[in-house]
């Protein structure tokens, strides 16, 4: 496989294939999963290559336990991963939530199709971009990416298993499955221009490790079992230390944390690209496979003259605030395409000042194809 | 058989951090877990390479108490986490504790799958016939007749004999034993952390404050003693009339044999591409 050479290489790749690369180039060393459509093809190519090197591949039983394994593969010390679409990712809620309240890093990709239930399995949609924030129980906040392309779903797992490291949280990438099946060019960049960012290890005696030791940035060391720091996880509300707790300051200082490390870190994980939005007085608001027909279709307005932009997250949760208010001051309408019933729309109305404000118009499609960029065109154009 | 010192019990207890415990009075996960921490000390292993996963429920707390690596995960969940670390770690050894409910109920599907693997680590079910973490709800393996809060007019609902599960799904080391036999049990949780592959412990155990007060079963001790003249060791058995096995519960070792185990087995797959690739 092209991450093995040590120059670019140009290649054709699948987005699914891409993000199987991207792992291997980010230093995953364990997946575990369970074959669904439409990202089986990551289980595939890492069942391949994880032996190859000495790594581990499993197939488990079930999806709930793919998530387990990778959280206990990663208190070991693996840089972990796993690979399902709707029906898993609804199963792994509960360990995603086990992720995150342990602070265990791992990643987790999404590629989304059809819903709810089975669905259509080979169709796109984006479905989870709700659940991918809020899918498990308990308030706990989400780091969520979104690539638009298979160049970008490459780097964008890089990212993912960057940031599952130094957050120590479970981050998800989101993909279209239009996008993990197309076939694009992409340049797999040399091995040293990729930047790796790997767990803080514990530098104290054993005897004054605490798991949850938080640094100003809310950032904590963490050992891995077998290093003779011998610490306790639980799912339970936890001391610094990571014993149960029912103490209130305890159990708060703990919520106050998960929260804090997302919301004091927000520059460094919130990503966007702002498209031909300088002098736009309309702006599309879109994100993965349905960004690259609002690009197209920026591209057609502005070739008859229309003053049209893109505002697209890399990362959708945190979600882009700061961007997106500006953008609400700048233009004069936002259109929004989205594959679901209008679940970026209704994040952006939290941002609008005002109830009566019509500046959202949502375009939104449930029936498992896509939003072309002469339909958003005509959006525009029946707005203004 | 090893003997320790009641010393080493208190050595392996995180005693400074985590106690008063959260167990009942006459509970028998005290006695189980000391059983373990004995059979830990009686083979001088590194402690740093021992680590302790459960899942949910009253035995599942086990682990917080105890100064190895602990995971306390998610109901029904503890032998998937384990099977990340077994097969991230393969020299790490795996214990996990769980309960009745925790692993045959909602974790059913990947206690039967770990013995099907054959995968290295050794599962200590504490079996008390009942959910007590949540006051008192029948479980596969609440026997016939037995009330619980959700069966109030007497359980119908068939049980699971969990050696015979696991047998079926592939399991190489299968024993049962009591609460009340804590020599055997160590003895039996010695040779199941020695053996290579799936081992399984099923304990029986008491509940006297839940299961022993809505059954009539009397106190703690009376719930000891039913371990012991209820029980029958699998050797003596041939030798016993027909008539002194009725309603007794057999203990001992039902299998104990020698399989390719999951983690060796993928080794010897990595080695052979190494193989491959350098011809």
């Amino acid at each position: 496989m092209a991450q093995n050479s040590q120059k670019p290489v140009l290649t054709l790749m699948q987005g699914n294939e891409a993000v199987a690369a991207g792992a291997l180039a980010a230093g995953c060393n364990y997946f575990a999963g369970y074959p669904i459509t439409p990202s089986t093809e990551v289980a595939e190519i890492l069942a391949n290559e994880l032996p190859k090197r000495g790594h581990t591949f499993i197939q488990m039983e079930d999806e709930i336990a793919s998530i387990a394994a990778i959280i206990g593969a990663s208190l070991a010390g693996a840089k972990s991963f796993t690979a399902t679409s709707g029906p898993g990712f609804s199963l792994m809620q509960e360990g995603i939530g086990f992720a995150k309240i342990t602070e265990t890093p791992c990643v987790v990709v999404n590629v989304q199709r059809g819903g709810p239930s089975t669905g259509l399995p080979t169709s796109p949609a984006q479905g989870e971009i709700m659940q991918s924030r809020w899918g498990s129980h308990g308030d706990a906040p989400a780091i969520v990416l979104y690539p638009d392309s298979v160049k970008e779903s490459y780097a964008l797992t890089i990212r993912a298993f960057n940031l599952a490291e130094k957050y120590r949280t479970c981050v998800v990438l989101l993909l279209d499955e239009v996008l993990g099946h197309m076939r694009e060019a992409i340049t797999i960049p040399d091995a040293s221009e990729i930047q790796i960012i790997n767990r803080i290890k514990p530098t104290v005696p054993a005897n004054w490790y605490k798991h949850y030791d938080e640094n100003q940035k809310y950032l904590s060391p963490l050992a891995s079992y077998g290093e003779g720091y011998r610490f306790h996880v639980t799912g339970l509300a936890h001391d610094a230390q990571g014993f149960p707790t029912n103490k209130p300051q305890e159990a708060g200082a703990m919520m106050e944390r998960l929260q804090k490390k997302i919301v004091h870190n927000i520059r460094d994980l919130v990503q966007i690209e702002s498209y031909k939005m300088e002098d736009a007085n309309i702006a599309i608001f879109a994100a993965g496979i349905m960004a690259r027909s609002a690009k197209a279709a920026v591209k057609m307005a502005r070739a008859e003259g229309l003053k049209v932009g893109l505002l697209r997250p890399l990362t959708i949760w945190p979600f882009p605030d700061d961007a997106v208010r500006k953008m609400l001051k700048n233009v004069d309408y936002v259109v929004v395409p989205e594959l679901n019933q209008g679940q970026f729309l209704h994040e952006l109305r939290r941002l609008v000042k005002s109830t009566t404000d019509s500046k959202l118009i949502g375009l939104q499609r449930v029936n498992g194809t896509l939003i072309t960029p002469t339909e958003i065109l005509q959006k525009i154009k029946d707005v203004l | 058989m090893g003997k320790v010192s009641q010393r080493v019990v208190h050595d392996f207890l995180r005693h400074d951090k985590k106690f008063p415990h959260v167990w009942c009075s006459g509970c028998s996960n005290g006695t189980i877990l000391g059983t373990i921490i004995r059979a830990i000390a009686e083979q001088n292993l590194d402690r740093n390479n021992i680590t302790m996963v459960s899942g949910i429920g009253c035995s599942s707390r086990m682990p917080v108490y105890i100064d190895l690596n602990t995971l306390h995960s998610l109901h029904g969940r503890a032998i998937a986490f384990a099977t990340g670390i077994k097969t991230f770690k393969p020299d790490m050894k795996v214990i996990v504790v769980t309960g009745d409910g925790d692993s045959t109920a909602i974790g059913g599907n990947h206690l039967i799958h770990a013995a099907r693997r054959n995968i290295d680590m050794t599962v200590i079910v504490v079996n008390n016939n009942i959910y007590g973490m949540t006051g008192g709800q029948y479980s596969p393996t609440t026997p016939d007749d037995a009330k619980a809060t959700t069966s109030p007019y007497g359980n119908f609902d068939r049980q699971f004999d969990i050696c015979d599960l696991v047998i079926g799904a592939g399991a190489t080391y299968v024993a049962r034993s009591s609460a009340f036999h804590t020599m055997e049990l160590q003895k039996m949780i010695v040779d199941a952390m020695n053996h290579k592959g799936f081992s399984i412990i099923d304990v029986i155990s008491a509940c006297p404050v839940i299961y022993g007060r809505m059954n009539k079963k009397g106190g703690p001790p009376e719930m000891m003693q039913a371990m012991r003249d209820n029980t029958v060791l699998n050797t003596a058995t041939a030798k016993l009339p027909p008539e002194k096995l009725e309603g007794k519960t057999i203990r001992g070792v039902f299998k104990n044999v020698q399989c390719p185990e999951y983690c060796e087995q993928y080794a010897k797959v990595v080695e052979k591409i190494k193989e491959t690739s350098d011809e």
